[in-house]
């Protein structure tokens, strides 16, 4: 161990120099600080850098790495006693926020935000079960800005997640399109929200059969009235990559990981807080339990932001529980539903223009790389929801309601036998509007909510994490006016119904 | 909002990165590792910069000619912006090339093609990005697109040729070394396209893809992407006839050199 630091100093000894450049030079170039004057010094410190700081990570004891920010999180560091944010769940969408938070702030390292994930493999998330699409064609101005402003995000991820001394991010976009099919009876409604998304910007070019049959000749137009089609911004990305993006970034700009699940809240409410009015608690504490072990460590914080994908719902039905008598929580509807996923192989199937496909049905697919693999599948009947206990699949779905839909649509898929493979996930359902829930809980106002996004998170991630960091921050939020988002309508009359939920 | 401000009045203590409690460093040794830390922290900061400087220079290259644009028009300024780019630009009709000389500079005589559509841009190892495209998506009548050798060019700026689907007949994207079978899926938007060079691209399978690609576009000669495996990815042939050089009464000078 001191033999490998002694070997560190050694190498870096000349560190107090290296504002003057001598520190450079033992990297063979002079080291400046100052405004570059031709960037390809820093292009090629980077690697060399990345290089000595590999060698020096390599002498560290296999175990830990306590300076290494990056290290994924296996035998990750208990939570802090005190935090500033503690982010609820580690998927996209937390790690969106907390990304935002840290970058949002204006003074380097002055808050403390701490991700809290049970499941560091990630095994039931949505994030990574999911997909991966992203569109504009939505009917709610809402869902367009957040879609649209998490592509160009996407579009320039580089910009914003990319790690020095780390390979570019690829999240391998697909920029394919989504093709949206109405029947008759669904026209006037696919027409009036490709109205909508022309306003907000999004490229949408409504197609008739006559020139869907020539862009797509694949396609069975039988009962298709019109069709719209995303020209821009639209296809399909690596959810995981993403995530990792994400994740990396934040943790290199200090933000804490741990491992461990919240399982309740202290708050102060009106039974141990004088002047407290009733109906509302103000949370203090969470609790975490850590992995395998009974123990709970308590860590205060201002705020938390309720990011548990399909589990937001139960995270706070549960960890309320205990401020019961003293604050009835309304419940918060946003439950997990166990939605399938299918890929198939079909040799002679759709080529390489396959966009992501919605038929009037409402089965779905799209192209998995260029193979002639495909995969899909759809929401299922309302009334047959199956039970969301497991994630195990249910292969007669696809024989009987997936595949007789796709088949009809489109013909060369007549000939398929079976599926290659298939799995499940969670779409973090909201059962009142099947729309996101952004914004602080009314009865618990320094509670988060970030979630129910139902089948349309992933791709809203790092805008509705952008715009929960500005409230946070900010108090406002200009990019995007989300108000109608927050949760105060969950218990109201008025659903914020989207039309085009898949 | 009570949560803003309740964030607001926290204190914030500076974090280096997450320190752990039961790990095995402790005293000078620690120590010295968390210098070792802190400083890489810096030096990344400093490499963070240069990155962003370069960004911003690029962001300025591919910036929108909306001034020259509102002036003389979009093909004016269309051309304004490929000859900065180092590129060069053909108006309907003519037959000569227009580019910038040898100090960027480009001939007035572009103005009196006001009304005059471009049909043809060659930005071959230019510097353009998805943002420069912003200056071509108005000229309606574009018949040959030259991209090859283009370092930003990705599967995003692919993704919005469609705007030339009633007139692109010629592309290349050979060399673009980001560039891949992603945003090639989208030239199906392009039905008339009779000639697309993708030469030299790093792509997986590039037989199967090349076998899709006559698939997708059945009127379309796909060059450069041939089946043998390790086949050099050789200069292909130039596209449909090859453009003439710049003419020198315009220009006064030589071709631009190319970046790459
Ligand atoms: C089959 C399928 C297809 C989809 N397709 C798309 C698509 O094409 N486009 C799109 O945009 N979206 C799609 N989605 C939806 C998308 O995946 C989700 O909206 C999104 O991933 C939600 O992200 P999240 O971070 O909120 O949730 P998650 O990724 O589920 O993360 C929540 C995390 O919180 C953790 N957690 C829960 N409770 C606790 C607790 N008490 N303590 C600590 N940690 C906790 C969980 O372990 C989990 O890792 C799809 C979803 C499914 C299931």
């Amino acid at each position: 161990m001191l033999r490998a630091v002694r070997g560190g100093r050694a190498v870096w000894a000349p560190r107090g120099g290296s504002g003057s450049g001598s520190g450079g030079a033992k990297l063979g170039r002079p080291l400046r600080t100052a405004a570059p004057q031709r960037s390809d010094i820093f292009r090629e410190l980077g690697p060399r850098l990345s290089r000595l700081g590999q060698a020096l990570r390599g002498q560290l004891p296999e175990s830990e790495g306590a300076w290494n920010s990056l290290r994924p999180h296996q035998n990750s560091p208990p939570p802090p006693e005190r935090a500033d944010v503690v982010v609820v769940g580690g998927g996209v969408l937390g790690w969106s926020v907390a990304y935002w938070l840290k970058t949002l702030e204006n003074r380097r390292h002055g808050m403390r935000v701490v991700v809290v994930e049970r499941d560091p493999t990630y095994s039931q998330a949505s994030t990574v079960l999911s997909v991966g699409g992203i569109r504009q064609q939505f009917s709610l101005p809402e869902n367009i800005r957040l879609s649209l402003q998490s592509a160009t995000f996407l579009r320039t991820i580089n910009e914003h997640l990319w790690v020095p001394n780390e390979p570019p991010i690829d999240i391998q976009f697909q920029p394919s399109g989504y093709l949206f099919l109405a029947s008759e009876h669904g026209a006037a409604t696919l027409e009036a929200g490709v109205k909508v998304q022309r306003e907000e910007g999004a490229k949408v070019a409504l197609l008739s059969p006559s020139q869907l049959k020539a862009k797509f000749p694949w396609i069975n137009t039988e009962n298709v009235a019109v069709a719209s089609y995303g020209l821009e911004n639209e296809g399909w990305f690596d959810p995981w990559s993403l995530l990792n993006a994400f994740r990396r970034k934040a943790m290199s700009l200090g933000v804490y990981s741990c491992v461990g699940e919240v399982t309740s809240f202290v708050a102060d409410t009106a039974d141990n807080t004088p002047g407290m009015p009733r109906g509302v608690g103000r949370v203090k504490y969470v609790n975490v339990r850590l992995p395998d072990s009974p123990e709970q460590q308590p860590v205060s914080c201002a705020i938390v932001v309720a990011a548990a994908g399909a589990w937001t719902g139960k995270l706070l039905d549960s960890a309320t529980a205990g401020l019961q008598g003293s604050l009835t929580l309304r419940r918060l509807p946003i439950e997990p539903r166990k939605r399938y996923v299918y890929v198939w192989h079909c040799p002679g199937g759709p080529g390489l223009e396959t966009p992501f496909l919605i038929d009037t049905s409402g089965a779905y697919f799209r192209r998995e790389g260029i193979a002639g693999n495909y995969l899909g599948s759809m929401s299922p009947p309302e009334g047959r929801e199956p039970d969301a206990g497991n994630l195990e699949v249910d292969h007669d779905f696809f024989q009987e309601e997936v595949w007789p839909r796709l088949a009809h649509r489109v013909p060369a898929f007549r000939s398929l036998k079976q599926v290659k493979s298939a799995w499940a996930g969670y779409y973090d359902y909201n059962a009142f509007d099947q729309n996101g829930v952004l914004g602080p809980h009314p009865q618990l106002p320094n509670v988060f909510v970030l979630g129910g996004f139902s089948g349309h998170g992933l791709q809203q991630s790092p805008a509705a994490g952008r715009v929960a960091a500005e409230l946070l921050l900010h108090g406002s939020c200009a990019a995007v006016d989300v108000g109608r988002l927050a949760p105060g309508r969950l218990w109201g009359s008025e659903p914020l119904l989207e039309a085009a939920i898949v | 909002m009570a949560a803003a401000l309740a964030i607001r009045g926290l204190r914030g203590g500076r974090i280096p990165p997450p320190p752990h409690p039961t790990g095995p460093l402790r005293g000078a040794a620690s120590g010295a590792l968390q210098r070792l830390g802190e400083w890489f922290y810096e030096v990344e900061v400093v490499l963070g910069w240069a990155e962003r400087l370069r960004r911003r220079r690029l962001r300025r290259k591919n910036a929108h000619y909306s001034f020259i644009q509102s002036l003389h028009g979009h093909n004016v300024a269309a051309a304004c912006f490929a000859m900065s780019c180092g590129g060069r630009v053909r108006f309907e009709g003519q037959q000569r090339w227009l580019c910038a000389d040898s100090r960027g500079r480009w001939s007035p005589e572009v103005l009196q093609f006001h009304h005059v559509p471009v049909v043809a841009v060659d930005l071959s190892g230019s510097q353009l990005t998805y943002d420069g495209l912003d200056n071509f998506v108005l000229l309606t009548k574009l018949q040959h697109l030259d991209l090859s050798g283009c370092p930003h060019v990705d599967d995003w700026a692919l993704g919005r040729l469609h705007v030339f689907g009633d007139s692109l007949q010629e592309l290349s994207v050979a060399r673009c070394p980001r560039v891949t079978e992603r945003g090639l899926a989208t030239l199906h938007q392009l039905p008339k396209l009779r000639c697309l060079d993708v030469g030299g691209l790093a792509v997986q399978s590039p037989g199967l893809l090349r076998i899709l690609l006559e698939e997708m576009l059945p009127q379309c000669r796909v060059l450069g992407m041939e089946m043998e495996e390790g086949d050099p990815p050789e200069a292909p042939p130039e596209l449909g006839q090859p453009p003439p050089l710049c003419d020198s009464a315009v220009i006064g000078g030589r071709v631009v050199p190319k970046w790459h």
